[in-house]
């Protein structure tokens, strides 16, 4: 659905993305993960079409992006932002409704399959009760949900996330992830940023790792995440061990607290 | 105090659910104002004669012989056109002001952020002071309004984009130019002619004619249809760049469009009346206080307040003493308390 290949891109005269090739079907969940600096951002910013990289070719459903118009790409993928400031105290509802812009002619009056859409999305989410609020005063998880609900009205093949859990509570954190596995599972490729790498190991079918600069790896995370890549990228600073049948990454060196250990 | 404000928000909820209703009854309200408004004055004339010398000029089939020709003189040839251009310099400063704060993502924003008013007060300075010039001081005031937004615009833009920051930024340092310029201009203007450019830039409607509105009518009427069209890109775009885009709204071209639209509605209004203040930045407020924060209703809502609040304004400067007050300040004496209030009952919710 989404394919990368053999992507550069260099900002100031240095290097971040170097010779990236990956693909995400549909219904899968691919986590994008990375240290700080690793380039994320950048390549997410590539296939969205914010910037336009130096090297390479970007496809959705096997048309070139370079080719579409801003229009065209909103109605192929759907971006959801790390944060969201809104000025204007906006309804839940009618930002939900936005989403719907791409598939809107002429003065942009939304339809009653508009107004469906929009309705069908917040069930999807969970977050029906809350249609009237004005999205400023909602917490950061409900924030979050309905940005992804405006995604999923958007109605396209694919939804990009940027960190969609970096700013969230641990109960929304899973609320968030579970939220977008039940929509991959259901046909929408997903392209989601992560600093966590657990979050990743847990909940997603397959990841892109990058370093600096380029590709680490890729593949299935329960295969992918080993000892020796989390050394790659993080320095040391991590173990891999095993609950259940999943990987969960622990900071290296972990002991019970010291007072306690003393016997205090 | 608090209470107050949490109780008026509850009435005002019934308009949010009817908007058209809403807008029907705003409509109505400017009309019967207008009609007030213009039997107000050194001499009075009640309503329902205005409204029937106002129809017996716009409709062909009755010439009003039977009304006097003093009323005549009174209604059709000072006060409509006065009444009408307070109407339009409501539409154009409110609009263009709704437009700039859903543009820039910041209801503190006014339509004078990007220097239209400072360019076009060295404008009406120039023209004041250099009377043979070949240009009008309306003409003046509208070129070189246009001139600092251009110019703010040029240095904002780098690589095809317009971030916001550098555009307030560089919004300021046109304006602060052309502030000096004005500066310069009252420094060595002559009495007489310092008198003048004071009063102009403080706004007023005191030579209104329908020269004037025959001028400003276009602008006002079509500027304010494409805006409103846009309203709907509006919402999207006060998301911010990358969400726009996202959304399939290009927010370069867009923000292009309205941006220039409102300046030069903008620039309509300050050329032909001066500098009148506060109309831009508290209007839109009020609108969204009453319709909630759709820009599809926002904008004919400011219109239609930005309109209502003008007439008033103006009624207020011309007979509330002796002489004409520059109404410029009474739209600031009354919209200051204002925002006050908003500010205060806004730390609930707006």
């Amino acid at each position: 659905m989404l394919k990368v290949e053999n992507l550069y891109h260099a900002f100031n005269r240095r290097t971040i993305l170097e010779d990236i090739n990956f693909s995400v079907e549909k219904g899968q969940l691919c986590g994008l993960f990375g240290p700080n600096g690793s380039g994320k951002t950048t390549l997410f910013q590539c296939c969205l079409g914010f910037i336009r990289p130096d090297k390479g070719m970007i496809r959705f459903l096997d048309k070139d992006i370079r080719k579409l118009t801003i229009r065209e790409t909103a109605q192929h993928v759907a971006y959801v932002p790390q944060h969201h400031t809104q000025p204007f105290p906006f309804q839940v509802e009618e930002m939900v409704l936005m989403g719907r812009t791409p598939h809107m002619r002429g003065f942009y009056k939304p339809a009653k399959k508009d107004q469906a859409a929009a309705r069908t999305a917040m069930e999807r989410v969970g977050i029906s009760n809350l249609a009237r609020e004005p999205f400023d005063i909602l917490s950061g998880g409900q924030q979050q949900l309905v940005l992804i609900a405006r995604a999923i009205a958007q109605g396209t093949d694919m939804i990009f996330l940027d960190e969609p859990t970096s700013a969230l509570d641990f109960r929304n954190q899973t609320l968030v992830w579970k939220a977008l596995r039940q929509i991959a599972d259901q046909g929408t490729g997903i392209l989601a940023c992560s600093h966590d790498p657990n979050h990743v190991a847990w909940f997603c079918d397959t990841t892109v790792v990058l370093g600096s600069p380029g590709l680490v790896a890729k593949g299935d995370p329960s295969k992918v995440f080993s000892q020796q890549l989390m050394d790659e990228i993080y320095k040391g600073a991590c173990e891999v061990s095993h609950a259940m049948d999943l990987k969960i990454i622990l900071p290296s060196g972990l002991t019970r607290h010291p007072a306690e250990a003393a016997g205090c | 105090m608090k209470l107050n404000g949490k109780a008026l928000l509850l009435k005002l909820d019934f308009l949010k659910q009817n908007k058209t209703a809403g807008l029907t009854g705003l409509a109505l309200l400017v009309a019967g104002t207008a009609c007030f408004c213009m039997g107000t004055g050194a001499k009075y004339i009640p309503a329902a004669m205005v409204g029937k010398t106002i129809f017996s000029h716009i409709s062909g089939f009755w010439d009003g012989s039977d009304i006097s020709p003093l009323y005549h003189t009174i209604i059709w040839k000072i006060r409509t056109p006065r009444a009408l251009l307070a109407i339009m310099t409501g539409v154009c400063l409110a609009s263009s002001g709704a437009v700039f704060q859903g543009c820039f993502k910041n209801p503190l924003v006014e339509p004078y952020i990007l220097g239209t008013s400072s360019g076009a007060a060295f404008g009406a300075a120039l023209g004041i002071m250099f009377p043979s010039f070949f240009m009008s001081v309306q003409m003046l005031a509208f070129a070189f309004a246009f001139l600092a937004v251009g110019l703010a615009y040029t240095m904002a833009r780098t690589r095809g984009e317009t971030p916001l920051v550098n555009l307030i930024l560089s919004g300021i340092i046109t304006g602060s130019i052309f502030t000096a310029l004005v500066g310069i201009v009252k420094y060595l203007a002559r009495d007489e002619a310092l008198r003048e450019i004071v009063f102009w830039l403080m706004g007023g409607f005191y030579y209104a004619g329908w020269t004037d509105v025959s001028l400003m009518l276009p602008v006002a009427l079509v500027g304010f249809l494409i805006l409103w069209s846009h309203g709907w890109k509006l919402n999207i775009l006060s998301m911010g760049d990358k969400e726009a885009r996202a959304l399939g709204i290009d927010p370069e071209k867009n923000k292009f469009i309205l941006i220039s639209l409102s300046t030069l509605m903008t620039a309509a209004a300050v050329s032909s009346v001066g500098i009148i203040p506060w109309v831009g930045l508290m209007i839109p407020h009020a609108a969204r206080l009453i319709f909630g924060p759709d820009h599809r209703v926002v904008l004919p809502a400011s219109a239609l307040l930005g309109a209502l609040y003008l007439l008033i304004c103006d009624t207020i400067a011309r007979t509330l003493t002796q002489t004409e007050i520059p109404v410029g300040i009474i739209t600031s004496l009354i919209g200051a308390p204002y925002l006050f209030f908003l500010v205060r009952t806004r730390g609930q919710r707006m």
